[in-house]
This record gives structure tokens, sequence and C-alpha cells, in this order.
């Protein structure tokens, strides 16, 4: 079986890390979350039920569906809280990205540990801009909010393939394939990891801060 | 396109795809309310919450749904479309998108109904969930009130997107293969919105000017009337219940949940939306249009501008009894239209001074000014505008805005009319003050002798202070 790969890029401001990542994340796991198992006697199962909540983002004209789930998102904003600090602090040009795997555990024997097996990859290759002036950070708050919409539709086409899912497990292997440590909600067991790649120069800097001034001069 | 399905199996599909289609409908409207949903999640299955999604039912909406749906499914050939359009405070009005959820022949017949149908039908939910809020209607409905609403309308059968314009996009949800048929959600959306950013539909002059290039007469009358996407039914007042019990009654059966259902109901007010304003005087309406574009300099006035959909709910928290659910959303669309009626300016207008920004400014400055004598313009002018005022605000007295009819009549009615014309001070009348002081004079020695029995108590007291 191969890994599904998927890679999003994103230019923001730096403070609008945080709500852009948040925004891609949430709406991966939205699509990557079920309700809580309920197993019974005959090998059948219920499903708890889903809520979801609009959030709005402070940063950047864009609204978002999350998963009423305040434990996962609490997990969210914890790692990409963390990467954020990691950006600021790497003094480099800005440049990260972050990884959200989705795997499933396949037992192995002793004295091997359990292997896990990506099954889905998503990508987010951040680009962090300085922008000097009020107005510049008003059009880069719109145009994030549109590149986002594109994302986030981007992401939709991709879920809606309807490719490799894992099974639906019995009880004994449920943990293997889903995440079960939360209270209300149960996504397919993920992980996130974030790097803060070498810079590559100014260029995207500079490609960025061209696009916003020939948005000015029309 | 019948296959090799057995009964239970095509009964089921049935369905999913009929309460996805009701479903479908829910979140779109829901998404063009204008305010933020959240609904919570349950880790314990209800056996109500289909595709095991936690999306409420406006039962206005499912109402709507199930008259045009009437009793059909969305099969090849006939498409359920939800349409989305934006209608101003002149009334000229414009379609933003079409939602449509159709179905094409392709079959999958090797797929399992109840549940990778089920699970699929309930990614595009989530799908759906997550692509309304990034069409550019999102964020105008999220800024409609006193110059523009959003209204709904659902329709069966062939598409019609000849009112988005020219160069439209559109966007696919999602698909979901069945064995009778591919069930497709897309979005088609004009994008000439693009050049109107919502910050332009908040500034007033611009709006005609713009709008007028998108307005096309429609080639399709209409069959179906127009909804607004923000209201909300209050059980109480409007004393009707929609036929749509029986539906609601399905269970969601699946391989999953299998606890009995119960009815999902409409949220409250931090959720939902507000009822429509009672019929305000035109008057009324036409000053708080007014209101809005008023200088911050004219003092109480300013003060009612209403800024926000929160004044929209104050208004319409003045309830009433409805006749019929069909009233209430004609009702309430007529009188979303009749409440931007336009008067000539030069009735409505106010002083454009901030000195005399208001009538009531005005009425105290006539009273002290000179009338007729050497009197300035600005105060001939004001009389003048004060006594049209008044003549405008006979109505607004009769029956003014933010006034609830049917718990305190009149009050604020009452409030202004006294305010208006108040009683000259009785201390101010010389008669009568004169009358008084005797009567005080005479009554002076009894109210000594009172206070002098008194005397330890009132030191008591004094002690108790220090």
């Amino acid at each position: 079986m191969n890994c599904r790969s998927e890679v999003l890029e994103v230019s923001v401001e730096g403070r609008q890390v945080e709500e852009a990542l948040l925004a891609v994340l949430h709406t991966v796991l939205l699509h990557r979350s079920t309700g809580k198992f309920h197993y019974k006697k005959e090998g059948t199962y219920s499903i708890g039920t889903v809520g979801t909540q609009d959030v709005d983002c402070d940063f950047i004209d864009f609204t978002y569906v999350r998963v009423s789930s305040d434990e996962l998102d609490r997990a969210l904003r914890k790692v990409v809280g963390e990467f954020q600090d990691a950006l600021r602090s790497s003094g480099g040009d800005g440049l990260g990205q972050m990884s959200l795997e989705f795997y499933q555990k396949k037992k192995s024997r002793w004295p091997f540990s359990d292997e896990c097996i990506p099954w889905e990859v998503w990508t987010v290759k951040v680009h962090v801009v300085a922008l000097a002036t009020e107005q510049e950070r008003q059009i880069c708050r719109e145009k994030v909010g549109e590149k986002l919409c594109e994302k986030i539709i981007n992401i939709v086409e991709v879920m809606n393939r309807h490719e490799y899912l894992p099974k639906m497990p019995t009880q004994s292997e449920v943990d293997n394939v889903f995440d079960t440590g939360l209270r209300d909600v149960q996504p397919y067991l993920y992980k996130i990891s974030f790097q803060i790649t070498d810079a590559l120069g100014t260029s995207v800097t500079t490609t960025m801060r061209r696009l916003i001034k020939d948005t000015l001069a029309l | 396109m019948e296959t090799d399905l057995n009964s239970q199996d095509r009964k089921d599909l049935d369905k999913f795809i009929k309460f996805f289609a009701l479903k479908t409908v829910q979140v779109i409207v829901q998404a063009r309310l204008g305010e933020k949903i959240c609904t919570r999640s349950s880790s314990s299955p209800t056996g109500s919450d289909w595709f095991n999604l936690a999306i409420k039912d406006i039962p206005e909406v499912t109402h709507e749904a199930k008259k045009a749906l009437a009793g059909q499914l969305p099969a090849v050939g006939r498409s359920m479309c939800v349409e989305i359009s934006l209608k101003t405070s002149e009334g000229d009005s414009m379609e933003l998108e079409i939602w449509c959820l159709e179905m094409n022949e392709k079959c999958d017949k090797e797929i399992k109904v109840s549940y990778t149908v089920y699970n699929r039908l309930s990614l595009l939910l989530k799908s759906l969930l997550a692509i309304t809020r990034v069409t550019p209607a999102y964020r105008l409905s999220r800024k409609q009130g006193h110059e523009y609403v959003i209204l709904y309308r659902i329709y069966f059968g062939e598409v019609q997107l000849n009112g988005l314009g020219e160069g439209f996009q559109t966007v696919r949800v999602g698909t979901v293969g069945t064995p009778v048929g591919t069930i497709t959600l897309s979005c088609a959306y004009r994008i000439n919105l693009a050049f109107m950013s919502t910050r332009q539909f908040e500034r007033t002059p611009p709006i005609m000017g713009i709008i007028i290039d998108h307005f096309v007469d429609r080639p399709y009358p209409s069959s179906s009337p127009m909804h607004p996407c923000n209201y909300r039914t209050t059980g109480e007042d409007t004393g009707v219940t929609y036929p749509s019990v029986e539906d609601s009654q399905e269970v969601c059966t699946t391989s999953f949940s299998t606890s009995p259902p119960s009815q999902l109901m409409v949220p409250g007010k931090e959720g939902g939306v507000p009822l429509a304003p009672s019929q305000p005087a035109h008057g009324a309406q036409a000053d708080q249009e007014r209101l809005a574009t008023c200088s911050p300099s004219d003092g109480a006035r300013c003060a009612a501008t209403p800024s926000s959909s929160e004044d929209t709910e104050t208004v319409s928290n003045s309830s009433e009894g409805r006749a019929s659910p069909h009233d209430v959303l004609e009702t309430i669309f007529v009188r979303k239209v009749g409440a931007f009626v336009n008067k000539p300016i030069n009735q409505v207008n106010p002083p454009d001074s901030p000195e005399t920004g208001s009538p009531l400014q005005g009425s105290l400055h006539s009273e002290g000014s000179s009338r007729g004598s050497s009197g300035n313009t600005h105060d001939d002018f004001v009389m003048i505008d004060f006594v049209e005022a008044q003549l405008d605000f006979s109505c607004f007295l009769k029956k003014p805005a933010f006034s609830k009819d049917d718990i305190l009549p009149m009050d604020l009615g009452t409030f202004y009319r006294e305010f208006q014309n108040p009683p000259q001070l009785s201390s101010l009348s010389i008669d009568i003050g004169a009358q008084s002081m005797a009567e005080d004079l005479d009554s002076l020695p009894e109210k000594l002798a009172v206070h002098e029995k008194n005397v330890r108590e009132f030191d008591a007291f004094v002690e108790t202070l220090q």
C-alpha cells in the first residue's frame, strides 16, 4: 500500500501562521474523524455524533469549520504554537513545514515494537513574510483568506476521491486504527511533526512583496 | 436503473438519499444565516443524528425542502437545487449561488449501501460544511443586515444557472457512487462579486451603482418563493406545527446506532437567528435607516442607531401571533421589503448641520430662539424641519420601533409624546408658586412642633452617623 501524500503551501504574515495552520489541520481532521465507537455483542457497533463549529480567524478574512472537540483543538494548538515559536526563534527566512500523518499500527511479535504504517500525509509548507505598512497587511489579510479558500477546496477534492481508508476494525484492533483517547470524537491515528527548513534565499519574500505592490499599483 | 439491489437495501438507499437531501439543504441555509454555527459532539449515539453528524433541523427549512421534493428523490434529470440570492434595501436582488444535488447514471453495483454509501454521504456532508464557508456568498451573508439580506429558494428539476451572470465558477463538493447512480453535489457561484468586496456593501452610496450592472430579468420566473436566511421559529408564538413529524421519527437505520430518535430543536438565540421584526411604521424604519447615516453629534438619535444584526434582533423580539407558516414566511419577506421603503429625501433626511441634528434639539432651540425676528437661518431651518419631523414622527409615535405592542402598549410612544410636550414646571408658575408659599408658611408651626417632638430620634440618628 502506498502512502498518499498531499502538499499545500501558504505564504502568510507571522501572526497569521497559527490560524492558517489550524484552518488546514482542522479541515483535514474534520474529514478524518468519526464519532466514538461503542461496540456491542455480535460484532456490531454504534457511532457517536460529531458536532462542528465555525471558527472566525482574527488575522485572516476567513472562517473554517472544526470538529467540536476542545481536546482535539488544544492538541493542535499546542503543536502549532511550538511550530510558531520554532519559526520565530530560528532566525532564518521564515520557512518551515508541518506534516500531519495518518497511520495504522501493525502488531509485531516480540521483541519488535509495533510498526506504524502511514497511509496519508498532509504537508503544509509555510512561508512567513514581513510586511511594512498597514495597507499591505490589510491586503495580505484578504489574499491569505482567498488562498485558504482554495486550499480548503483542494482538501475536499482529495477527500472525496474515496481512495484508501483503513478497514473498520474489530474491538480488539480499534486502537490500531483510531485514536480512542479523546472523550468526544475519534480521529484516525495521527501524528504531527514539523521542521524549520533552510533558507532558500529571499525569493519568496520578494515575490510576495511584489505581488502586494502590484495589487496596490492597480 | 434497477440493479440486483434487494428490497431492504433499496429501501435503505432511498431513505439515505432523502435524508441526505434534507440535511444538505439545512447545511446550506444555516451557513447563510449570517451567524456562526455550533453543534455539540456526543460520544453516545442518539439514533436521531443522521450520518453521525450533529446538524440541527430548522423546521421551516425542512418544510420547504419537502415541499420542493414533493415525495420524489433526486434522480437523473431531477436535481434538487438551493438558490441563494441577495436582496438590497432598495428591493433589487441578485443570485449569488446555486447548490445542486444531482444524480447521474453511473452506478456502482458492488458498493455496500448500509455501510460504505452511508459513510461516504457523511463525508460529503462534512465537505459541504467546509465548502459553504469558502464561497464568496459566505462573507456577504455574515454581514447581512439593514442594507441587504440573503434569501434562499429550493426547487426541484432542471438546474437554472442563467441568473448567475457571465463567467460564474463551479466547485464540486464531492460525489458518492451508489447502485442506482452517482450522487454529485456542486455549487455554481457568481464571481463578479470578487470585485465587490463586502466593504463596498457596507458603504451606502456605491450600492446602487454596482448592483445595477448585475441585475438581469429572470428568464424563468421563480415557481417557488424566496425565503430569508435570517429567521428563527419560536414554537410558542407561531402556534404552528409543521407536518414533518412522521419523517423525523425515522431512525437513522444503519448498522451503527440503535437508540430511539428524538426531535431536534431549533437553536436558541445564540446559534439561531431572530424573527423578522413586527411591522414598523414606514417612517420608523426610514428613520432607522436615516439614523444609521446621521452624524455622531446627533445625540440621542444616534444612540439608537442600529449598527449590526444585534439591533435587528432587538427589533425582531417584538413577536406576534402568526396565522400559518406560509404567512409567516411570506409576511417576513414582505416586511423586509416594506421595512426599507424610501421616502422623499426632504421628508426624511435630518438637517445636516450638527447643531440642528434632532427635532428634540430643534425644539429646545426653537423654545429659546426669537422666532421670526432677526432669527438666523439655522433657527428658521430648525423650526421648519422640526415641524416636518413632527409630522414624520406622528406615525412613528403610533407604532414606534423597538416597542413590544403586546406587552407594554405604546410605552415608548407615550414616552416620546410626553417628552415632546413636557408640562410646564409648576414652580415656574407664579400663581401656583404663590399659593404654595402661603400654604407652606401656614403649616410651618405645625411642622416645627412635630420635629421638636422627635428631636431625640434625630440626635440618635446623627450619633450613629458619627
